[in-house]
């Protein structure tokens, strides 16, 4: 055999290969729309949005969950995003020298892959139990604490993008380095830096563990964030787990409207911001 | 090596940058041995030579830009209209308003061409809009790139091409208005064209700007520069005249390099 053909023959099996591990990623992720769509849809309906959660046998909705899973997600990334991105700044752009910064990077990158539910157990072992009772606030800081990490990594990953040569020649022109940071750095790995925010936020959409020592649950309407406040995730894993029908079905429906939350963040983000990425 | 061999053409020149007994150092490395030499104002001087001889380094020394990395470290004095600009005293800042850069790879700022233009004029001056359009107008006439550029000033600048980027770079540079301007290789990521446009621009900028040009480019080097240095293994081997240099070169080492039977 030539060497041109062994080539032709290499080059076909390795693409057979990625093409079908890539349908067998497909097949799953497919299947798992699919269920959750078939199901899902079945119980929309107006009443999700204005009804609260149900007392076994009755009909009601989601409202009290959504509105709470707004809320504590909302609060959770507006906490741990500027928080998140002054840390990752502070890695790509001072963290050369020192000892701090490597030692952050560790802890971050184990923060990074602790199970959520240790996170959970922690904000009730530092907070819940302090005020004796569940809360949002105690529900958001776990969220945040999760949000942290994952924006500290992806920041610092997109600014070490950054060539240094725009940070030299923002230098060059006799900015300070805070405004070379804010005006020129920050701003070329913006669209990686919101990517990593939206994962972010995917991620805490969907947490239950977190939140069962935390926000807990409520039944009602609850806009006060000193007390148990309902949410998606923590709904879910309890009407999914009942023997009531009705209730089976309202956790179908939350995850759908979860997934498609996230969904239409993506594309939002996606269709806004497609037009500013620079290109080096 | 005596300095005053290395003084270039006749006294009557202004001065701008005057090198005393200067070393560099990155970490233990010793990059640049003892350099002296003077820079006429409202020149072309360039620096040529073999890689890794020390001429971008050199460049580096006159708006510190070295300074940026912790392990890299200059000795020596280098004055600037005669002030110090190693003294510690120095503020980098105002030093980098008078003493421009324009880098190897075009380096615009993720920002329309308008805002990379007045980004750096904002630092030092705080202008009424109708200012600062002039302002950006009068930049990107002087960087040839205004004709090109003009009723699309809103748009990034990173959707221009290679050689518009690199003028726009420039026009960047001089919209600070500083008084010198240090060209790194600006022409060796540009295609012959654009290398014309940016050799032009230079010699027509040389009225009003100290321009100290590092090139690969010997052709680039005897057509552009008014004083050429030769540099060799961090030694400044011969400065002078650039015709003088090209035609006649006292050492023969320089005479080696320029001939192509370097080595």
């Amino acid at each position: 055999m030539g060497l041109y053909s062994r080539r032709l023959w290499i080059n076909r099996f390795n693409l057979a290969v990625s093409l079908l591990t890539m349908l067998i990623g497909l097949f799953w992720l497919g299947w798992i729309l699919l269920t959750l769509f078939q199901a899902g849809f079945k119980a929309l309906g107006p009443a999700l949005f204005y009804a609260m959660t149900p007392p076994p046998g009755s009909d009601g909705g989601l409202a009290n969950a959504i509105a709470g899973s707004l809320i504590m997600a909302t609060m959770g990334t507006l906490i741990g995003t500027p928080i998140g991105m002054m840390a990752g700044i502070y890695l790509a752009e001072f963290g050369n020298r020192g000892w701090l910064a490597p030692v952050t990077r560790f802890i971050n990158d184990i923060l990074l892959s602790a199970p959520s539910i240790v996170v959970g157990l922690f904000v009730y072992e530092v907070y819940v139990i302090h005020t004796r009772h569940f809360s949002a606030w105690a529900g958001t800081m776990a969220l945040a604490l999760i949000v942290i990490p994952v924006v500290i990594r992806t920041t610092e990953n997109m600014l070490r993008l950054v060539p240094d040569s725009l940070r030299e020649a923002a230098a060059a022109l006799g900015a300070p380095q805070w405004k070379v940071i804010t005006l020129v750095t920050v701003r070329a790995a913006k669209a990686g830096i919101i990517t990593g925010i939206l994962l972010a936020i995917a991620r805490i959409s969907g947490e239950t563990a977190p939140l069962l020592f935390t926000a807990l649950n409520n039944q009602f309407w609850s806009l006060d964030m000193n007390r148990p406040m309902a949410n998606l995730p923590v709904v879910i894993f309890q009407f999914a787990m009942s023997p009531y029908e009705n209730w089976q079905h309202l956790a179908w429906a939350g995850a759908l409207i979860i997934t498609l939350g996230v969904l239409v963040l993506n594309i939002f983000a996606r269709v806004f911001f497609r037009n500013q990425t620079p290109t080096y | 090596m005596n300095a005053a061999v290395l003084q270039p053409g006749p006294q009557t020149l202004v001065q701008k940058i005057r090198v005393k007994n200067l070393n560099f150092y990155y970490g233990g490395f010793h990059a640049l041995k003892d350099i002296n030499l003077e820079i006429p104002e409202r020149k072309v001087t360039a620096f040529i030579g073999p890689s890794g001889c020390g001429k971008s380094t050199l460049l580096r020394t006159f708006n510190r830009m070295y300074a940026l990395y912790p392990k890299q470290e200059a000795r020596g004095e280098i004055f600037l209209d005669g002030e110090d600009i190693l003294s510690p005293r120095q503020d980098l800042n105002t030093l980098r308003a008078k003493v421009g850069m324009v880098f190897q790879k075009p380096t615009p700022f993720p920002m329309s061409i308008y805002d990379n233009i007045a980004f750096g004029v904002r630092l030092y001056e705080t202008l009424s809009s109708r200012e600062m359009d002039e302002r950006v107008e009068w930049a990107l006439r002087k960087a040839a790139l205004w004709e090109e550029v003009n009723g699309k000033l809103k748009q990034s600048g990173t959707s221009l091409s290679g050689g518009q980027q690199q003028r726009l770079c420039i026009a960047r540079g001089i919209a600070v208005k500083p008084e010198v301007l240090l060209l790194d290789e600006p022409a060796s990521a540009l295609d012959p064209i654009s290398t014309g446009r940016i050799e032009e621009l230079v010699h027509e900028l040389k009225n009003d700007y100290t321009i100290v040009i590092v090139t690969h480019n010997m052709q680039q080097a005897a057509r552009v520069s008014d004083y050429t240095a030769y540099m060799y293994l961090g030694e400044l081997v011969e400065f002078g005249v650039t015709d003088e240099i090209f035609i006649k070169p006292k050492k023969k080492e320089t005479e080696d390099y320029i001939t192509g039977r370097f080595g």
